[in-house]
């Protein structure tokens, strides 16, 4: 395995990301912390408690999912996007690097961003709203798989894109609408039945779901299928990968 | 004479998924230490052969062989031994020429070296740079980085993807002074290019591309003496209108509205003493034609190489 080759890849992303600090790390969460101040400080209190647990407080995990999920698909849709659109794809190509190593340096150094901001944003909404986490183990977990599953997703993604459009495509149009509807703001038992049985084909819903019972340890399903749902997820994107590496398909004809 | 091939290139195909054939059945052997010259029109798969040997484009059919290691079962032994310099400028903007040189020695695996980069720098004439962004650089300039970029690994075989295009005729010296030094310094060179000066100037063998098909690969000083037409042209005292039938045996034309006779010969045939100057002087006395100057040219490559893709092309 050429540690070296990953290391080198790792780094050079996350310094990328460095160097533009505002928009990848403080832009998100001043939108992310807006949802807080608005929806938990000022609405929340308004609302009433969702199952035992006060609105602003009930919104903490469903609105760092949504980070995580947007975030992971944007850093790593572009960490691989830019360099082929640039050209200097060939350098990462022609190294003596497996098709694991590249990925574990392009999806490692976007998922390792997208749960720092997480993290920054969970200690941010402390400032906002008090909340507290039953199951600290588990939530780290669903933290890293998400961001992981996510970040392959990005990864392909910014395979498959041919253009800026395609790259933004899919965040603007699936991403973001099945997060709103994943039960980031609400609990899936307050619709009426026909769209709790809708609801139940989004698979932000399991991630979300999830997410809230490590806090609160209630869920709109049950923690293990959450855990099921999203490792089936992981799976699939990984054999996307495999199989776009196998193919060759936009990266060596 | 026996010579060790660093690259072995084996009936190599490669058809892209819209059915153009790119290279057909290429077979080469590249020795070690020496500079070669992959030459051949635009589109004629100069840039497939090279992408093929570093794992940049899959084969259809056959193999490479780097240094004994197959580039496909071995691809870390093979690539670990290459590097390469692509034809276009293409980098990150943003980053500075230190971060991306040593950005590619780590993506080949080989742990910091400061010194060697510093080396490296030193000897492209970019050290004075190395804190410049590379959006800032002249496109000489880059061309250097991608070069540094490649020989950061210290590579035992580097390919140079049309080293010079777009680059201006003083820094093209500059270039082939680079490519001599490494060259001693014990690195096999692998460059195409398009400009027949180039091979002349720099190689050791030539292998000239043509479709997709390595139509020739020749010592350049063979290749240059075999291939090689000469031409004599004798300056007459008093024009000619035609030439006289006693002269009809050469092979003749007048030139400068007949002030100069062109005689055309082979000059491989020189050593067997049959060029027929002598024969084709002494005609001239008995006819009374004087002259009072001569010189000899000896075609160029790019001469040969056009009448050669001429040729084939027929």
């Amino acid at each position: 395995m050429n540690l070296n080759a990953v290391k080198t890849l790792y780094q050079a992303e996350m310094a990328r990301s460095l160097r533009t600090v505002l928009q990848s790390v403080v832009s998100p969460v001043i939108s992310t912390s807006l949802y807080f101040v608005v929806f938990g400080a000022a609405i929340g209190t308004r609302i009433s408690e969702v199952n035992g647990v006060s609105y602003g407080a009930f919104i903490v995990p469903g609105l760092i999912m949504l980070l995580l999920l947007t975030q992971s698909v944007s850093n790593a849709s572009f960490g691989i996007f830019f360099p082929r659109f640039s050209g200097t794809i060939y350098e990462v190509l022609s190294a003596p690097m497996s098709y694991r190593e590249i990925v574990m340096g392009y999806v490692g150094a976007a998922a390792t961003k997208s749960i720092i901001l997480g993290l920054i944003v969970l200690a941010t909404a402390r400032l906002f709203v008090p909340y507290s986490i039953e199951h600290p183990l588990m939530m780290v977990l669903f933290l890293v798989l998400t961001a992981l599953t996510f970040s392959l997703l990005g990864f392909i993604i910014g395979i498959w894109a041919d253009g800026f459009e395609k790259l933004q495509l899919v965040p603007l149009l699936v991403i973001t609408p099945l997060t709103f509807l994943g039960g980031t703001f609400y609990s899936i038992d307050m619709l009426p039945p026909f769209w709790q049985a809708v609801t139940l084909a989004n698979p932000v819903v399991y991630l979300v779901s999830g997410f809230r019972w490590s806090f609160y340890g209630i869920g709109d399903v049950s923690p293990v299928v959450s855990l099921v749902v999203i490792t089936l997820f992981l799976a699939a994107a990984l054999a996307v990968v495999e199989r776009i590496f196998r193919t060759g398909y936009r990266l060596k004809p | 004479m026996h010579h060790d091939p660093v690259i072995s290139v084996e009936r190599l195909s490669k058809t892209y998924a819209g059915g153009f054939q790119a290279l057909k059945e290429v077979s080469l052997e590249i020795r070690r230490g020496e500079i070669f010259a992959l030459l051949g029109p635009n589109g004629a798969g100069k840039t497939t052969l090279i992408s093929v040997i570093c794992g940049l484009v899959n084969a259809t059919s056959g193999r490479v062989l780097v240094d004994g290691h197959d580039n496909v079962r071995e691809f870390r032994a093979a690539r670990e031994r290459i590097g390469l310099v692509p034809q276009e400028l293409t980098n990150d903007a943003f980053i500075r020429v230190w971060d991306t040189v040593a950005f590619s020695r780590g993506l080949f695996g080989k742990p910091k070296d400061p010194d060697h980069l510093e080396k490296v720098l030193r000897s492209l004439s970019l050290w004075e740079k190395r804190h410049n962004r590379m959006i800032t650089l002249s496109g000489g300039m880059k061309r250097r980085v991608l070069i540094a970029k490649a020989l950061a690994h210290e590579p035992e075989i580097l390919f140079l993807d049309e080293p010079t295009a777009g680059v201006d005729v003083e820094l093209r010296r500059d270039m082939w002074e680079v490519v001599r030094q490494l060259r001693d310094s014990g690195v096999t060179i692998i460059l195409t290019t398009h400009y027949i000066e180039e091979a002349e100037e720099m190689a050791d063998r030539i292998g000239v591309i043509r479709g997709g098909e390595l139509v020739l690969v020749e010592e350049k000083r063979t290749l240059m003496r075999q291939l090689g037409s000469k031409e004599l042209t004798l300056h007459l005292r008093e024009p000619l209108e035609a030439i006289p039938a006693a002269l009809g045996r050469h092979a003749l034309a007048l030139a400068e509205e007949g002030h100069a006779l062109v005689y055309s010969y082979d000059a491989s045939e020189e050593d067997e003493e049959s060029s027929g100057i002598a024969e084709l002087l002494a005609d001239l006395e008995a006819e009374g034609i004087g002259f009072k100057d001569l010189n000899t040219r000896q075609s160029s490559l790019e001469e040969i190489f056009v009448s050669l893709v001429k040729e084939k092309a027929q």
